[in-house]
């Protein structure tokens, strides 16, 4: 019965959304005011409907309600509650709600508190909205339903896949789902500002606390996703430019791209064509990124049941969707009023050129992304484009967008002076070259890549903290001044140091991690020991053990630092009880400047097994990095400019007359 | 500044960029492209020695052995007309078994030994990686309505019933 009541919830949230997308949009044509007041209860309604179906899926989860298809499929009486909550996400139909869910629910937002919002660009937006939510819940409903019946209901389901059984299932794909679906806003609001044929720093305002959440969950899912595939063996560590890593990896360069330029449309009126097509285009990669992992053209463990039909109604969706919107683009983009003016070495300058190499990193991620597709299906034979070609093309790109990171801050608007942005900016230079020094050092040199790529982490590092020093001007004022200005500045300037300096801290880490990652393989038994880098690891045995819904074998290793002792590792073989399928748990502990990681293999039989030890230098940097980014989005979200909700200045009001009904 | 002058520096810097993108697109394509190989086609020719490829196909049945220091496995991959023979030292993946599809990466060295890097077999049980679908298609032995409910299906010989992967001597 609840199925059921989630699915009728379904069809008419779809109902809901299909007036939404229409009533509102010729409301805001014709002037016809309770038409356009028509978007908010109806988005308002459609993410209520849609939290009753979500809510219904969950509960047949939690139930076990195997006369439900999917959860037949996914979920076993016996698998924890956590993961039968989390397996209501962990297959295509299920996230597919969760997708549309997480669409409506951002346009709720905009709904309920977007009255500040001139009531036609808020109308449109909403009707846009609304235009992708009906095509993604026509798509659940034709394509995907996840509320089909299974009859006879059998008496116990297929259990969830083993490897899926992790915590990352439970906060991985939710806030990555927030991420790329939230740049739906952005995409409704860059479409509503075209039919407008008007986009303003009134615009920019009211669109960056959207693109600032979705940043932010973006950053945190991709984050999330790649310590979980650092963790789970087999899945080529933290980061593999894997097709389907790149479909995240695609709209977060662009989503940051977006950022930087809607600052430059809000400060300076500049850049105002551009910043829509970068709307367009984040979103357009989020959908980019669907197609890629629900199509089945690709595989990895993301790709859910391969289905052509599936494949061909997203490709129908993204092309609609951006063919609509680009030629809208084309249409409308000239008749913008031309922005604010200047000169090449400015803040604009360096944002417009952060933009572009953004840009030009995205293209070769997705020329890597698709090529071996389009080989394939030209018949071109098999070939993998792997981690040597983006470090080929990508780190090349990426290294002058870091250095520039490091002096745009400390430019002004409109005509810069670089000189003296470089001349106080002669420590961090400094400082920069001692830690590539020291990269040097470490292995004499062998790999000036990582030791670029360190100094261009100290680098953005200190330039970062020059700048907040040079705007409280510490050491030049008196420190109680200095700590006054502190105080003062503005949340959004904090914001940008935490991310600048996040960002600093991650590339830190990723580039040690990558260059000095040690390993060693060797079949132990107990008692015996084994050393790499400065800890030895001593194997006490290995014992069997159990699990909620798997049984195990569990290796206990005594690591030892100096002679003394450091910590305990324990290792696991997990060997799930319905499907028999062994995964392999690592052991891992983080310290300042490194991971130890542990995983055991099998055993031959005699008493010995095959272990594997990993000395990963700095892993814990990109984490924490990633933290600070989050952070720093979070930080620059509760800016009072951008506090959602808060109340427009008067001027801004006043710079929009068409906002008068 | 004019507003010309600006598009010009502008129109300059994203030339620039494309062409620079370009030419390090081109040229990692160039080196950096790794290709796939069935057995079969190593049979005919095999690669010069140094150049990373994948090489795919089933873990052929009773080839999997463990050498002397415990950590080298050595194996064979087939494509049921000819079959490779694979070093790789390391642990194997979770879902390596006999009869299993599966994708090494690696090189060939100058004694002619495919030595592996990467063995990926990251997938579910009934799944089997479409190039290794592609390369037993090729060999003429792929059943259709096998589907991709692989292994048993297709290798004679090959049964689901060794109990995940402890069959190594």
């Amino acid at each position: 019965m609840i199925i059921e009541i989630g699915h009728f919830a379904l069809v008419l949230a779809l109902v809901l959304a299909l007036a939404q997308a229409t009533l509102p949009l010729i409301g805001a044509q014709r002037g016809i005011r309770a038409w356009m007041a028509l978007a908010k209860p109806a988005a308002l309604g459609q993410f209520a409907f849609l939290l009753i179906a979500y809510g219904a899926l969950i509960h047949a989860f939690v139930v076990a309600d195997f006369s439900v298809l999917v959860v037949y499929q996914h979920a076993h009486s016996q698998t924890p509650l956590i993961y039968k909550i989390a397996a209501a996400w962990g297959q295509h139909e299920g996230s597919l709600l969760l997708w549309v869910l997480i669409l409506s629910f951002f346009g709720a937002l905009v709904a309920f508190f977007g009255d500040n919002l001139p009531p036609r660009l808020k109308a449109r937006a909403l009707a846009v909205q609304a235009m992708i939510g009906s095509a993604f819940i026509l798509f659940a409903l034709f394509t995907s339903n996840p509320f089909a019946r299974l009859s006879p209901a059998p008496l116990e389901g297929q259990e969830l896949n083993p490897l899926l059984q992790d915590p990352g299932l439970a906060f991985h794909p939710p806030m990555l789902y927030i991420g790329y679906v939230g740049f739906s806003m952005a995409f409704s609001f860059a479409v509503a500002a075209l039919i407008e044929g008007k986009i303003d720093a009134a615009w920019a305002r009211w669109v960056r606390p959207w693109t600032l959440l979705s940043w932010v969950c973006l950053t945190g899912g991709i984050a999330l996703g790649a310590r979980w595939a650092y963790y789970e063996l087999g899945w080529g560590g933290w980061w593999f430019w894997d097709p389907v890593e790149n479909a995240s990896f695609m709209p977060w360069l662009m989503g940051t791209a977006l950022l930087h330029s809607a600052i430059v449309v809000e400060k300076r009126d500049a850049l105002k064509a551009w910043t829509l097509l970068l709307a367009i285009l984040t979103f357009g990669f989020s959908l980019l990124g669907t197609f890629l992992v629900r199509s089945g053209v690709i595989t990895s463990v993301h790709a859910f049941a391969q289905d052509p039909a599936r494949g061909l109604f997203i490709l129908g969706i993204l092309a609609l969707a951006l063919g609509g919107s680009l030629t809208l683009f084309a249409w409308r983009a000239p008749t913008l009023k031309a922005g604010g003016l200047f000169a090449p070495v400015s803040r604009e300058g360096a944002l417009m050129l952060n933009n572009l190499l953004l840009a030009t990193a995205t293209a070769t991620v997705l020329l890597g992304t698709l090529y071996p597709l389009a080989l394939d299906i030209l018949g071109g034979g098999s070939v993998s484009v792997g981690t040597p070609y983006y470090t080929a093309t990508f780190v090349p790109l990426a290294m002058p967008l870091i250095a520039l990171a490091g002096i745009g801050p400390l430019l002004g608007w409109k005509r810069g002076d670089l000189k003296g942005a470089l001349h106080r900016l002669w420590l961090a230079g400094g400082f920069a070259i001692a830690a590539m020094g020291v990269a040097l050092w470490i292995d004499f040199g062998k790999q000036a890549l990582a030791a670029a790529g360190i100094g261009l982490g100290a680098w953005m590092l200190a330039a970062t903290f020059t700048e907040w020093a040079e705007r409280i001007r510490l050491f030049r004022i008196g420190l109680g001044a200095s700590l006054r200005r502190a105080v003062h500045l503005p949340r959004a300037a904090y914001g940008m140091s935490l991310a600048h300096a996040g960002l600093a801290v991650a590339i830190i880490g990723i580039t040690a991690s990558s260059a000095w990652k040690s390993e060693e393989v060797r079949q132990m038994k107990p008692n015996d020991s084994l050393t790499i880098g400065s800890f030895s690891y001593v194997l006490q045995g290995v014992t069997p053990a159990r699990g909620e819904n798997y049984i195990a074998e569990r290796a206990h290793f005594k690591v030892m630092k100096d002679g003394a002792f450091y910590t305990d590792l324990y290792p696991e073989r997990r060997q799930y009880m319905v499907q028999p399928m062994p995964t392999t748990e690592a052991a891992i502990e983080s310290h300042l400047i490194g991971d130890l990681y542990a995983v055991v293999g099998e055993g031959d039989g005699k008493g010995a097994w095959t272990v594997r030890i990993y000395e990963e230098p700095l892993v814990p940097w990109i984490w924490s990095g990633c933290l600070l980014m989050v952070l720093g989005g979070i930080v620059s979200l509760s800016d009072r400019r951008y506090r959602v909700g808060a109340p427009s200045r008067s001027h801004v009001a006043q710079a929009l007359p068409a906002a008068g009904e | 500044m004019k507003r010309k002058t600006l598009r010009l520096y502008l129109v300059l810097i994203s030339l620039g960029l494309l062409g620079t993108a370009t030419a390090l697109v081109l040229n990692a394509f160039d080196r950096e492209l790794v290709f796939f190989f069935s057995p079969s086609e190593i049979a005919a020719e095999q690669p010069a020695p140094g150049r990373i490829i994948r090489l795919g196909g089933l873990v052929e049945t009773g080839s999997v052995t463990k050498l002397g220091d415990g950590a080298t496995f050595s194996f064979r991959i087939t494509d049921l007309k000819a079959s490779t023979s694979i070093a790789y030292r390391g642990v194997l993946p979770d879902l390596f078994r006999e009869g299993q599809g599966v994708v090494v990466q690696g090189t060939f060295n100058e004694s002619g030994n495919f030595v592996a890097s990467e063995v990926l077999a990251k997938h579910d049980e009934n799944y089997l990686p479409p190039e290794v679908a592609k390369a037993l298609k090729a060999s003429g032995r792929w059943q259709e309505g096998a589907g991709t409910a692989a292994s048993p299906a297709i290798v004679p010989g090959a049964s689901s019933d060794t109990g995940g992967e402890g069959n190594s001597p």
